[in-house]
């Protein structure tokens, strides 16, 4: 490719070919962005999880390229966000066309005060070097062409069965994280399958590198002149490489769309004869809506695409991912550590069972708008793009792709409800379920309130509510929770939060005495209206499923 | 709850029915499917209720019976499109 070279990780002879299998607290199989971002999770969290790869190098080709606020907001916890935002091109408007108009036009982030935008584009492979940089630098442990041949889960644990260039070697594994992919092995050699929906469709991605004035936003096209009756998406990624993703219909032979002669003729048509630009890398693919029936078998947990695989439309796989392996790893902490029962694991099995059929949902409809299935639907659909421009109501219909946004746990059973009357529903509403909002602040612990919530149980309380006994009680508690306070003085080892533009107490509805409980994923279980260190224990103890 | 009126509610129906019918004047069927797609966004909309409109697509469709539900389903659907 004209910008990129894949690296080639070194890779040594494990030291239990011709030796006895090893027995290891957690592998992790596939070093992708979800594998690797289970690996550094953690190893922060003071594991050494063993990572194994088929391949010596990150992502061939870019791949996925959009990464959420969310999907950023974790790597900020992780210590890799800022090399990712840094080097993605931000974009937080989208625009849809139908034939040669302009059918409207959205922004992802009307609001300021956010660390990060709404979304980056970035080469997938660009976004695992930064994941393999911080994996490393934390000491984590990956082996590179070590290809998983087998699996046999035991009652204790998982045999792990590794081929490599120098031989075949065991593992006993305690847990097993299967970040495998859309093709998991894991999966195949457990003999489960997944369910839901193939689509004909085939899209051809196209990337070039191309220095060009093109704004850096979303365009989609519906049925353009340049490629009539289908759809065109257009997406700027760094270092001035564009992804390009034409709809082809079910006809479309794959091989033949593959060649750069049918390819450049496409692109010239809708990038102008003048034009340059050079072909980087391409593919054809069609798509699946399917998940797994559960995603944790015993001491096997599915995450990412193993689990559960969506359309791009949406840019709901990798986001989804690094969600699983964000909602997976604090609980296997707590259960590898002792302190929680293993029963905790079945909450990620429901909570991002939830969150899969969720983003299957969304990625179904947009396909059905996008790719209409009947003559009729494509009526509804072309008729919602021509009311678009001159009546408001039409674009919330318009589907080209919902995009991923973190997903709100509002039934898992670790939610501790509201008390009735506590507080007002309102759209956007930080509930018990919803990721944490950021806002901008100033602490000891950085300038968003993102970095004061940490990777542990937190308490944010508004105003000097917990008292030092209090405080000291959380902290030592079976599961241990930390205090931070917003406004006020507060007593030794809590974090004073300072709520510089009132941005904390406007996006949490706070005022005195409230107090929010954020889970080590910083999403949000309980919330009162008052502190009562009995309600926080019992909450922080539901969601660690110590339930009495 | 709101329910769908079925009972008379046009002050001239006559009056309506001519200028349903004159409003495909000259159009061809793919063209008055359009027609057709777009005022039933535009009345559904100002409608909004959900169970009214779930009730007259209820009525609409009439003796072809109740849809499969869609297809986001478990169920595998090879051979989709």
């Amino acid at each position: 490719m004209a910008t990129y070279a894949n690296p080639v990780y070194e890779t040594r002879r494990a030291p239990e070919i011709g030796a006895a299998a090893s027995r290891r607290d957690i592998v992790i199989v596939g070093a992708g962005p979800v594998g690797l971002v289970a690996a550094i999770d953690l190893a922060q969290r003071g594991h050494a999880p063993l990572v194994l790869d088929e391949d010596r190098t990150v992502s061939v080709g870019s791949r996925a390229i959009c990464y959420s606020k969310r999907t950023l907001e974790v790597l900020d916890r992780l210590g890799c966000g800022e090399p990712v935002a840094a080097r993605g091109v931000r974009w937080s408007v989208g625009k849809v066309f139908f034939r040669d108009a302009l059918a409207y036009r959205f922004d992802l982030l009307p609001e300021a005060g956010h660390r990060r935008p709404a979304f980056v584009n970035l080469q997938q492979y660009l976004l695992e070097e930064s994941l393999v940089a911080r994996a490393q630098a934390l000491g984590v442990e990956i082996r590179w062409g070590n290809r998983v041949a087998d699996v046999t889960p035991r009652g204790d644990g998982v045999a792990v069965t590794v081929d490599t260039a120098d031989g075949r070697y065991g593992l006993d594994a305690t847990w097993l994280i299967a970040a495998d992919g859309a093709r998991s092995t894991v999966r195949k050699r457990m003999g489960l399958e997944t369910a839901g929906q193939v689509f004909h469709d085939r899209f051809l991605i196209a990337d070039i590198h191309m220095t060009s004035a093109f704004p850096t936003e979303r365009w989609f096209w519906f049925d353009p002149p340049f490629h009539p009756g289908q759809s065109v998406l257009l997406h700027r990624q760094a270092d001035d490489v564009w992804r390009i993703d034409f709809q082809l219909g079910h006809d479309a032979d794959p091989e033949l769309e593959r060649q750069p002669e049918r390819i450049v003729p496409r692109l010239r048509a809708m990038l102008g004869d003048d034009a340059r630009f050079e072909l980087e890398w391409a593919s054809v693919y069609t798509f699946q809506c399917r998940r797994m029936q559960r995603f944790r078998h015993g001491r096997v947990l599915f995450c990412g695409d193993a689990a559960h695989l969506v359309s791009p439309f949406g840019a709901r796989g990798a986001n989804s991912g690094v969600q699983d392996a964000d909602n997976l790893c604090w609980k296997l902490d707590l259960v590898v550590r002792g302190r929680a029962p293993e029963s905790l694991l079945d909450s990620y099995d429901a909570e991002r069972g939830y969150a899969a059929d969720e983003n299957i949902r969304h990625s179904t409809r947009s396909t059905d708008f996008i790719s209409p299935k009947s003559a009729i639907s494509r009526t509804f659909r072309d008729a919602v793009l021509s009311l678009a421009p001159e009546v408001p109501f039409a674009r919330a219909l318009v589907n080209s792709g919902r995009l991923s946004v973190a997903t709100i746990l509002a039934a898992s059973p670790l939610c501790t409800a509201d008390r009735a009357g506590d507080f007002a529903p309102a759209p956007g509403a930080m509930v018990p379920g919803a990721a944490a909002a950021d806002a901008p602040v100033r602490s000891a612990s950085g300038d968003w309130l993102l970095d004061c919530l940490g990777g542990d149980f937190t308490l944010m309380a508004f105003g000097p509510v917990a008292g030092p006994a209090a405080v000291r009680r959380l902290a030592n508690a079976a599961v241990p929770c930390r205090v931070v306070q917003v406004g006020g003085n507060a007593p030794p080892d809590v974090l004073c939060v300072d709520d510089l533009e009132n941005a904390v107490a406007h996006r949490y509805d706070g005022r005195d005495g409230t107090c929010y409980l954020f889970r080590p994923d910083q999403h949000v279980c309980a919330r009162w209206r008052r502190f009562d260190i009995d309600a926080v224990l019992a909450a922080v103890a539901r969601a660690a499923a110590h339930l009495t | 709850m709101a329910q769908l009126v079925t009972t008379p509610n046009f002050f001239a129906p006559d009056d309506f029915y001519e200028r349903l019918i004159a409003m495909h004047r000259d159009l061809d069927e793919r063209e008055s499917a359009a027609v057709n797609a777009r005022l039933i966004l535009l009345l559904a909309n100002h409608i909004g209720d959900a169970e009214v409109l779930d009730e007259a697509m209820r009525l609409a469709r009439g003796a072809a019976g109740t849809p499969a539900p869609p297809t986001s389903g478990e169920t595998d659907a090879r051979g989709a499109r």
